[in-house]
């Protein structure tokens, strides 16, 4: 039997791992993208946890909500990004410093 | 299974604002075009009027009873009226400041009017949500629309720049909130506000993943206000974004977030508030000594306005850790107040910038009081209510806000608080200084329009209005909180 | 009703904004139809008021919270009675007549417009401290005025007397505040409360509450109290030794003259005494210093307008004198009578102001009298106004001021005050003091030889215009009539009610009552009495001196010279306020400031801390390195340390 502390860790982990690969990742902006996902991710698999162990529908719906906006959340991150690479030509994180102080 | 009542026309009268305004984005989108450039001004006067459209539609509200509809994920009370109707004059301003600084920019598109409704569109759902989903999707609403804002101006690297940043961490605070709204959905069962309310009076829960849910929950939100340590972002994305955008982005939607803190932590989690009290104070205070201190160092003055919104959403963070209706009302009256005076400030510097030239650096408003002397008085009434001088509405709210902090007997953070705004009346007068005694850099002539002159001029005025008689706005904002909680 | 009142202060407010804010688009005309007519208004809803008054209604309430601090209320509010009602009438009357003669006193002058939105937005100041139920608003009334005094006496900006003028009358208002503010903090403090009407319903039960300012000398808390709100009094109603302002704020144009330095601003203390009556009334202290004052004002004050040859000086010498009757009526506890002079005198004083003006735009701005003489062939209606206003003044039967300023004689003499007998012989020297100035001013400036010729190059003299004339004559029957008219009601009569307290134990004014049997007898009784041919002999003096033997006053003057020196040098108040408090302040400012400001303060305090937080901004800045990474690290590092901050906590 898996418990809901063993989901509430996984979510956790996952969690962490995806704050590590935002503030590690010093090359890449799609990484960043990636590891909002995963980020996202983890709370989903809170939220399913927690209504399975609530019996509670309302958690599993927020998931879809979640992921929908996801979507759209990818599509102007995206989008921000094709911008970005055309105006500096470079998608390196460590570029990105004009704005500062 | 769960068995819905079927939707009934009346259940969806209190959403009637939000269902126009989303068809008339709609309307204006599509309509947007088939509009050749010369006649953009279709777009823009329709704007306006799904704004007239909205304030009829929302005034009816302002003194009837709190009503619920969507099966009562969503309420309309006096207090989402009264900041709905803010709201709506807020950004019919924003559009009338921005109208030539856009023009001159190749900005002046119908995006701009489509992303500035569903932004608005998604304020207001944030502002009358009572579940935790509508909270979310209102907030993914606004803040996915202000990213796309900021990155209009496609060929400007600083405004891309500015948006990829605001998006990251844009995005993270989101998955900070989420994360949070799911360990307190698994404490108390519910994602409604007021069930979480009643569940929460009833007794002693599992403390940890409590004070995680919680955590996270007000990390997310002190993110939209930009409160340190979540600030980081305000002052980069205030710079880069264009001038008009970042007028959007600091004015609507810092009242926007006070409402949703409100919903979060008095309509939800009033019952915790010993928690997140201590929080805020936190959060409040290094906001008043970071943003007023950071201040002072800046050149810009778009830069500037960012540090000195960092202070002012940790003042206004003052009257809600203060944890009564009196504190409530003081920060809402703050908010609305905030939102008068960057309205003001960040007008005027739309007002006085041209093509190829921005006006936001200090050294442009140089001598202005001897280019326009009544521009340089508006501007100076903003810096003072801005600074908290009296006889401007900016003191009255600081007052106002500190009041309620003293009464619930936390004199150390009042009198802290005074000296932070005592540092920060430094580079607001700085600004009255550069206008008055330096020699003017510029020469040209400030083109603008009758129009813009006429609402920045009312707008400027308010500022002193409402401070010499603070008592009709002060009751309207304690009526919507008394009537509504 | 409270429409009524509201139209009162703030049609002139609109009428001033109106002209301050837009007279640029407005041009002379309409700007001074609008501040002309906002006043207008202002007067017909006064009567209204008036008539509602004197029908019995009377009015008290807030009408607006300006905001609730540490559980006190400041309100804006208005109390409504027969005190208040009669000031609103007197104010917007003389400000009305004032604004038409405007018209064409300042028909020439660059300011035109500012100088309308000025004397409104004057009027709205008057009538909101009038009207105030509370000390608040009371103070803002003050200070407001004070501060539309500051801007008109400087309204020649360009003259240097000017600016000297209004700076004086600046600083020196701002001694007499400085105690008014602090009598209004000790009410706050003691009472608790800065509405009227509670603070003199608590104010008896502190008659034996005692304050130490100075260790081991307790003083009578009402009386501390008193005395300070008097202090303010005195500056604004010029009694000495704050009374230096007075004479040179005639440096500002003439209707100011009228309106603000003689009619209503002076007489501001004069009410506010008046209003406090509750609160005078438990002090027999306050009361005599009050008289004392005012005694002394009115006869030493009243000896300078001998010696002054400047038309305008000679008037405000004169105002300076009667505001002393008025003070020292009040320590008589003769609140009434003091209001009812003040009334009589806003109407003749304001004439006299007027009517001089009107002389000096004749002669071309000239006001040195010795210049003038034999103006009444020219200018009839100026002349003729000009002797009633006189005649009024030096209190001739009939005239309003016999009856008022017989009347304050009547009430020092009848005071129980031990002060009395001393104040009593001073006003009475001080009633033929009056009249020989006033007659020599009139003599010199209407009668005997033709001295103008040089001024005006052979030209005649030209009577004024109408918009001049027709508020002499306005101003001149109620000189005439208004005291016949009104002492019944005012002085004997039921008039004022509640508005004003008289304690049992100062019964002057109730034994006058017994005697008084009606205006006609008063003045016919006069001949019997003393003052009356004091008076006169004031009158026959001056007629001698200044049209018979001419050469008499310059030899009295070479035989007096001492006196006419100390005269002259007006008692060397001014000399002394420079030597004593100018120099020594600049003395020990100047030490301060090398020693402590420079040194300590903005060394080490002020620039010491602007760059210690300098410092901290410049250091703050580089945590902003522009890198995403940073900021996520920061969002994460704030999250993880509440969290667990608060697990710690939590348990």
């Amino acid at each position: 039997m898996v418990t809901l502390s063993s989901y509430l860790i996984l979510g956790g982990l996952l969690f962490a791992l995806s704050v590590l690969g935002i503030f590690l990742n010093r090359r890449n902006v799609i990484i960043l993208l990636m590891a909002i996902e995963l980020m996202l991710l983890a709370v989903n698999l809170n939220f399913l946890a927690f209504a399975h162990y609530l019996g509670d529908l309302a958690g599993q719906v927020f998931v879809f909500f979640i992921l929908t906006v996801a979507a759209a959340e990818s599509a102007i991150g995206l989008a921000i990004l094709v911008v970005l690479f055309r105006n500096k030509r470079t998608v390196d994180v460590e570029e990105l410093d004009q704005l500062r102080g | 299974m769960i068995s819905l009542p079927p939707l009934a026309y009346a259940d969806l009268q209190p959403l009637l604002p939000e269902l126009f305004l989303l068809a008339m984005a709609g309307i204006i989108l599509l309509l947007d075009t088939a509009l050749s450039p010369a006649n953009r001004y279709v777009s823009y006067l329709l704007t306006l009027a799904t704004l007239a459209g909205c304030t009829w539609l929302t005034l009816p509200h302002l003194g009837a009873a709190p009503a619920t509809a969507l099966y009562g994920m969503f309420i309309e009370d006096p207090l989402a009226a009264v900041s709905k109707l803010v709201l709506y004059i807020a950004v019919a301003a924003t559009l009338t400041y921005a109208r030539d600084y856009l023009k001159e920019r190749n900005l002046y598109r119908g995006e701009f009017f489509v992303l500035a409704l569903f932004a608005l569109l998604g304020m207001m759902v944030m502002i009358s949500a009572y579940h935790f989903l509508m909270l979310y999707l209102g907030l993914e609403l606004m803040s996915l629309s202000l990213y796309a804002l900021v990155a209009l101006q496609r060929d400007s690297a600083a405004a891309s720049e500015a948006a990829m940043k605001y998006f990251v961490l844009g995005a993270i605070a989101s998955g900070m909130l989420l994360y949070g709204m799911s360990m307190i959905y698994g404490v108390t069962g519910t994602l409604y506000l007021g069930q979480m309310r009643s569940v929460l009076q009833m007794g002693a829960f599992p403390s940890l993943p409590l004070v995680f849910g919680l955590v996270f929950l007000v990390a997310g939100m002190a993110f939209k206000l930009g409160v340190v340590p979540f600030h980081m972002w305000v002052p980069d994305v205030y710079e880069g974004a264009p001038t008009a955008v970042t007028l959007f982005l600091g004015s609507a939607p810092k009242l926007a977030a006070l409402v949703f803190v409100l919903r979060v932590l008095v309509w939800g989690l009033e019952p915790l508030f010993i928690d997140w009290q201590q929080m805020l104070i936190v959060l409040a205070i290094l906001s008043m000594a970071i943003g007023n201190i950071t201040a002072i160092a800046q050149t810009n003055l778009k830069r500037m306005l960012a540090y000195s919104t960092i202070a002012h959403m940790g003042f206004m963070l003052l009257g809600v850790l203060a944890a009564d209706r009196v504190g409530y009302g003081a920060a809402l009256f703050y908010a609305i107040a905030y939102l008068i005076m960057s309205l003001a400030a960040f007008g005027m510097i739309l007002l006085l910038s041209r093509a190829g030239f921005e006006s936001d650096r200090l050294e442009d408003f140089k001598g202005l009081n001897a280019r326009s002397p009544w521009l340089a008085f508006l501007m100076l009434l903003t810096m003072f209510s801005m600074a908290g001088i009296p006889p401007t509405v900016g003191f009255y709210a600081k007052l106002a806000v500190l009041e309620a902090v003293v009464n619930q007997g936390y004199v150390w953070i009042a009198v802290a608080a005074v000296m932070f705004s005592l540092i920060g009346a430094f580079y607001y007068l700085r600004v009255v200084k550069l206008m008055y005694f330096d020699a003017p850099e510029q020469s040209s002539e400030i083109s603008a329009g009758a129009d813009v002159r006429l609402v920045l001029s009312v707008n400027g005025l308010a500022l002193l209005l409402l401070g010499i008689l603070p008592a009709p706005l002060m009751n309207l904002c304690l009526y919507a909180l008394k009537a509504s909680l | 009703m409270p429409i009524t009142y509201l139209i009162v202060p703030f049609a002139p407010l609109i009428g001033a904004l109106a002209t301050g804010l837009f007279g640029w688009a407005m041009g002379r005309r309409l700007s001074h139809w609008v501040a002309t007519g906002s006043v207008a208004v202002s007067l017909v809803a006064s009567w209204l008021v008036f008539q509602d008054v004197l029908a019995g209604h009377t009015y008290n309430a807030n009408l607006y919270t300006w905001m609730h601090v540490g559980g006190v209320e400041f309100a804006v509010g208005f109390l409504i009675d027969p005190l208040s009602a009669l000031m609103m009438l007197v104010v917007s009357f003389v400000s009305l007549m004032v604004h038409i003669y405007t018209i064409g006193y300042m028909a020439d002058d660059a300011g035109y417009k500012r100088f309308f939105s000025y004397i409104s937005l004057f009027t709205f100041s008057m009538l909101m401290l009038v009207m105030s139920n509370n000390f608040l608003q009371l103070f803002f009334g003050w200070e407001a005025v004070g501060l539309l005094s500051y801007l008109l006496i400087g309204f020649w900006y360009t003259r240097p007397t000017a600016i000297y003028a209004n700076l004086k009358a600046f600083l020196v208002n701002r001694v007499g505040d400085f105690g008014f503010i602090l009598g209004i903090a000790m009410v706050l403090a003691y009472f608790g409360s800065l509405d009227y009407a509670t603070v003199f319903q608590r104010a008896p039960m502190y008659t034996q509450v005692t304050v130490s300012l100075f260790p081991g000398h307790p003083w009578s808390l009402l009386t501390v109290v008193c005395l300070l709100l008097f202090v303010g009094a005195m500056g604004k109603s010029a009694q000495m030794p704050l009374h230096v302002w007075l004479p040179d704020s005639m440096e500002g144009p003439t209707p100011i003259s009228a309106l603000i330095h003689a009619a209503t601003m002076v007489t501001a203390g004069i009410f506010m005494v008046a209003r406090m009556s509750p609160l005078f009334e438990l002090s027999d202290t306050a009361l005599a210093a009050v008289m004392a004052v005012g005694g002394l004002t009115a006869l030493l004050m009243g000896l300078l307008g001998i010696v002054q040859n400047d038309i305008k000086r000679v008037v405000a010498y004169s105002t300076l004198s009667q505001l002393g009757y008025m003070t020292a009526a009040l320590g008589a506890s003769a609140y009434s009578v003091a209001i009812f002079h003040l009334m009589t005198h806003a109407f003749f004083k304001a004439l006299l102001f007027l009517a001089a003006g009107s002389v000096i735009i004749a002669l071309h701005h000239e006001q040195d009298i010795r210049k003038m003489g034999g103006l009444y062939k020219y200018m009839p209606i100026t002349w003729i106004t000009f002797l009633i206003g006189s005649l009024a003044l030096i209190g001739t039967p009939f005239f309003s001021g016999f009856y008022s300023k017989d009347s304050i004689l009547e009430a020092v003499h009848a005071s129980n005050l031990g002060v009395a007998q001393w104040v009593y012989p001073m006003l009475e020297a001080g009633v033929f003091v009056t009249a020989f100035y006033s007659f020599r001013l009139y003599f010199l400036v209407f009668h005997g030889r033709e001295r103008f010729h040089d001024l005006l190059h052979g030209q005649m003299p030209q009577e004024s215009p109408w918009v001049v004339t027709i508020p002499l004559l306005a101003l001149a029957a109620p000189s005439l009539a208004i005291g016949y008219m009104t002492i019944g009601p005012l002085l004997y009569g039921s008039y004022f009610g509640n508005s004003i307290y008289v304690a049992d134990t100062h019964p002057a004014l109730a034994d006058m009552a017994q005697h008084f049997q009606g205006a006609v007898a008063m003045a016919l009784h006069a001949p019997v009495t003393p003052v009356f041919w004091l008076a006169a002999a004031g009158v026959a003096l001056a007629w001698w001196l200044y049209l018979v033997r001419t050469d008499l006053p310059e030899k009295i003057s070479r035989r007096l010279s001492w006196l006419y020196a100390v005269l002259v040098a007006k008692y060397g108040f001014d000399e002394f306020n420079d030597w004593f408090f100018a120099r020594g302040a600049r003395l020990l400012a100047g030490g301060l400031w090398r020693r402590g400001d420079v040194t300590v303060i903005d060394n080490w305090l002020v620039n010491g801390a602007a760059r210690a937080v300098g410092a901290a901004s410049r250091l703050l800045r580089h945590f902003q390195t522009g890198y995403i990474y940073h900021y996520a690290l920061a969002m994460l590092v704030g999250a993880f340390a509440l969290v667990t901050l608060f697990t710690r906590l939590a348990g």
